[in-house]
């Protein structure tokens, strides 16, 4: 464990970060470190974490906008907005379970890592969200980017570009979300048995439905003893009532459609959100896999048979995979190149991940172009490098 | 006319005639313009005060030629400036004596349907509504909806992250792309981005839409499409004060609704509407909310009933209902025909800041004062959802000293809105209309560390170099 700085102020956090940038000591980012096992390993000299740097700086419910310095925790977060009625639209995971990690995420770590739950499909991810950023890059500058208003065109937008850049470009210091009404209720419709290659075409005619899906989800038998595809509706409750109907007319040819409603609803999806299906055994390793909805069944005919427990969510667009294969990495990625997907190694050891490419390799011409990025912000390699994939 | 532009570099144009040469060795014969007055309908965009002759234009049909065209100025030190439709209202199409215009106009098609994963494979010079029209019959569209959607193309909406109407629920042209086909400034061609909800590595997509040409030459990109909703209905309020509408509007966000869209109106802009429309806009109002909703009818009706009942606890003067599809298009008519009915009128210039929704009346009252110190007049529509304004400053284009007076009520508006916590522009894009006001929105380090973004794009700043950034003070 390297030593642990918490700057409580900006200034704080620049001071710390000229003094270290003078002598060339690299630096781990983090908040709580909820997601530290995430990444390859990284040589640090010393932890610099937001967790003191904290608190709500501005909520307008009417202007649906929230700011929050990076330290502060989601759920300080989500709970200010709960008091009117708002949440953050894109359900962001809680990766504690998963990773048997302590601590709370926070706000800081959620926007470092761009994580977004299973109704990104409707409303965004993280980075869709995110308006406004404000940070300290290796330079030891503060800098913003974007503001608190959501339509926001003016210069280069920073904001997508250090969203999900894993801590490796700066250290936030305060961000700004556009946020949203919670809905009034949820009706989760179920269908049981259906192979991959049905569940995505279902979920694609629900999706393709002028029925406003916020969440479509795919558990394999390796979950639950039998397939479960899952479809949320959320809104008012007469209208997510009717389009429960509507829809289940639509879907009839492929098997009757349970309704599953209130807590046993919520718990479903918290699972989904937090890939809770895949907690337990420390030796299997979990990817999270990127790809086309139409490609994913086809995927899986390629890579199913590494899988230990496997289940789909973003309508086939998510795929978390799980495996005891140590060397599934070789097999995944020739997969992914054939299909245009791409694997992030979520859960494993620190000797596997020292080994294979945490995220998926970049082309030659992209690769350049990111290292570029990195030494724009980072032009001494201070924070977190090494994290992405060699120098990033 | 206070824009300054370069000066032109005298060595490029010595060498004009083997610049060419060189542009004829990359494309077919028709597709490189050189003539005077072929060029001319290149030199400038629908920022129309300011004009600049390019120095010639290529209109390659491939990736291939784009990249061609790309490596052959990287290599001869010319500046590019792209160009799609040249509706831009900040001048970001604008060419530059010493710079090739390189349109996409002959890359306008569509490559791919595909309905199962609600996604669209398209060139960068295809129209945004010629998108939508491709998957209509299937009940599908592509969200962003700008005002010009009839002639704009998908290349300048990511240049410039184009928005529109309907943005408070589908977002704008970044929440809407998934990857790109892009030339680097040496003819480098790269996949970024793809056809998955996420990337691996930085978003790289996300920098560059938005990035108003100075990044790379966008030739394909993949869309999401979306189903629509089984019907929309819109609802007309007229209100004594634009403060009860803006209290309006918070209210209905307050009880958890989320129209598709609000719009709003003020008197001068109604009445210019109403004369050239015959929308049956409300003439006795001060403010004028279009709020709409979509869904089945009886969801709508619950919908509209709620948004109506909060209405009336905001002292709303005048209701209208769209009882049917002909009165629902009639309303649009109106706020879609503002632009163009207000040029009926008079000169206009269109602004484009963002304010915190909170502050508009103290905002419409200012904007209001400053266009009078003026001696000019103005008319307000805008997206009061996310405080999106685009007062139209009216003016005579002939007088000189009336255009210099509406240019700079125009970049006072622009600073109350950066001054209350809003921005420059919110779908408009810099250009070098917002250019020299970057300083008010960014400090120097802000703006310097974009350009170290931009450099690791385009280091000798040969792509649409007179935009966006100051013209000194730039990281070299």
């Amino acid at each position: 464990m390297s030593e642990i700085i918490t700057p409580k102020t900006e200034a704080d956090a620049i001071a710390f970060v000229t003094e270290a940038r003078a002598h060339k000591k690299p630096i781990r980012i983090e908040g709580q470190g909820t997601k530290n096992g995430i990444g390859r390993p990284q040589q640090d000299a010393v932890t610099l974490s937001s967790r003191a740097l904290t608190g709500i700086t501005l909520y307008e419910p009417a202007e649906m906008v929230i700011r929050a310095l990076s330290g502060t925790t989601v759920k300080e977060l989500e709970e200010t907005l709960a008091t009117k009625g708002q949440r953050l639209p894109f359900e962001p995971m809680d990766h504690r379970a998963l990773l048997s990690t302590t601590g709370e995420p926070t706000v800081g770590g959620m926007v470092a890592s761009n994580i977004s739950g299973p109704r990104r499909i409707m409303a965004g991810a993280c980075r869709d969200s995110l308006i406004g950023v404000r940070m300290v890059t290796g330079r030891g500058e503060a800098i913003s980017s974007g503001g608190r208003v959501m339509k926001n065109v003016t210069g280069l937008d920073l904001v997508k570009l250090t969203a999900g850049s894993w801590g490796t470009l700066g250290l936030f210091t305060e961000l700004t979300f556009k946020v949203l009404p919670i809905t009034e209720t949820s009706i989760t419709l179920m269908l049981h048995g259906l192979s991959p290659a049905r569940a995505v075409e279902v979920m694609a005619a629900a999706l393709g439905s002028p029925y406003e899906v916020s969440g479509a989800a795919h558990l394999s038998p390796s979950i639950d003893r039998v397939a479960k595809t899952l479809l949320r509706l959320e809104g008012f409750e007469a209208s997510v009532v009717y389009r429960a109907d509507a829809l289940s007319k639509i879907l009839a040819p492929f098997g009757a459609l349970d309704r599953v409603k209130g807590d046993a609803s919520e718990v479903l999806w918290r699972n989904v959100r937090d890939a809770r299906f895949l907690v337990g055994s420390e030796t299997e390793n979990v990817w999270r896999v990127s790809i086309a909805p139409s490609k994913a069944a086809a995927w899986l005919d390629k890579t199913g048979a590494l899988a230990s427990r496997w289940f789909m969510d973003w309508g086939g667009g998510l795929i978390w995979f799980a495996t005891h294969a140590p060397d599934a990495a070789t097999l995944l990625r020739q997969a992914n190149a054939e299909f245009k997907a791409h694997a992030t190694l979520i859960r494993a050891p620190l000797s596997v991940r020292a080994n294979v490419d945490v995220f998926e390799p970049q082309s030659d011409a992209i690769q350049k172009i990111s290292m570029g990025i990195k030494s724009a912000f980072d032009p001494d390699g201070l924070f977190n490098t090494g994290r992405m994939s060699a120098g990033l | 006319m206070t824009i300054a532009f370069p000066p032109p570099d005298e060595a490029i144009l010595a060498r004009r005639d083997a610049i060419i040469a060189g542009l004829r060795a990359c494309l077919p014969a028709d597709c490189v313009i050189e003539s005077e007055d072929e060029r001319r309908a290149f030199e400038t965009d629908a920022l129309t005060a300011y004009r600049k002759m390019p120095l010639a234009v290529a209109l390659p049909r491939t990736t291939q030629e784009v990249a061609a065209v790309m490596k052959f100025c990287h290599e001869a030190g010319v500046k590019v400036v792209a160009r799609g439709a040249g509706t831009s209202l900040s001048g970001g199409a604008i060419p530059q004596e010493d710079a090739v215009i390189l349109g996409l106009a002959k890359m306008s098609q569509v490559l791919d349907v595909n309905f199962a994963d609600r996604t669209m494979r398209v060139q960068a010079g295809i129209t945004n509504l010629a998108i939508s029209n491709a998957v209509m019959h299937e009940g599908f569209f592509y969200a962003p909806d700008p005002s010009s959607q009839l002639a704009c193309t998908i290349g300048g909406n990511i240049g410039m992250n184009s928005g529109g109407a309907h943005c408070l629920k589908y977002g704008v042209t970044t929440n809407n792309v998934l990857g790109v086909t892009m030339v680097l400034v040496d003819g480098t061609i790269v996949e970024i981005g793809g056809d998955a909800l996420d990337a691996p590595g930085y978003d790289l997509l996300g920098v560059i839409v938005g990035s108003e040409g100075q990044l790379g030459i966008v030739t394909e990109a993949t869309v999401r499409i979306l189903r629509a909703a089984e019907g929309a209905r819109p609802v007309l309020f007229g209100f004594d004060s634009s403060e009860k509408a803006g209290e309006c509007v918070a209210a209905i966000i307050a009880a958890g609704i989320v129209p598709v869209a609000m719009e709003f109106m003020d008197k001068p802009a109604v009445e210019i509407c109403e004369a050239f429309a015959h929308a049956g806009y409300p003439l006795d109002v001060e403010a004028l909310l279009i709020i709409e909703v979509e869904g089945s009818d009886a969801e709508m009706d619950a919908m509209l009933a709620r948004i109506v009942e909060i209405a009336k606890k905001h002292n709303v003067k005048t209701i209208r209902e769209s009882k049917s599809a002909l009165e629902t298009a009639l309303i649009w008519k109106g706020r879609k025909s503002a632009f163009g009915a207000t040029g009926r009128v008079a000169d206009y210039i269109c602004m484009d800041g963002t304010i915190p929704t909170g502050q508009l009346p103290y905002v419409l009252k200012r904007m209001d004062e400053i266009v009078k110190s003026y001696g000019l007049r103005v008319a307000n529509v805008f997206h009061a959802g996310d405080g999106n304004l685009h007062p139209l400053i009216l003016y005579n284009v002939n007088d000189p000293e009336e255009a210099r007076k509406a240019e700079a009520a125009g970049n006072d508006i622009l600073t109350l809105c950066v001054d209350v916590g809003g921005c420059l522009t919110g779908e408009h894009g810099v250009g070098i209309e917002k250019r020299d006001l970057m300083r008010h929105q960014f400090t120097e380090a802000e703006l310097h560390q974009q350009q170290r973004v931009r450099a690791v794009f385009d280091p000798h700043w040969l792509l649409n170099p007179a935009k966006v950034f100051p013209l000194d003070g730039r990281l070299a």
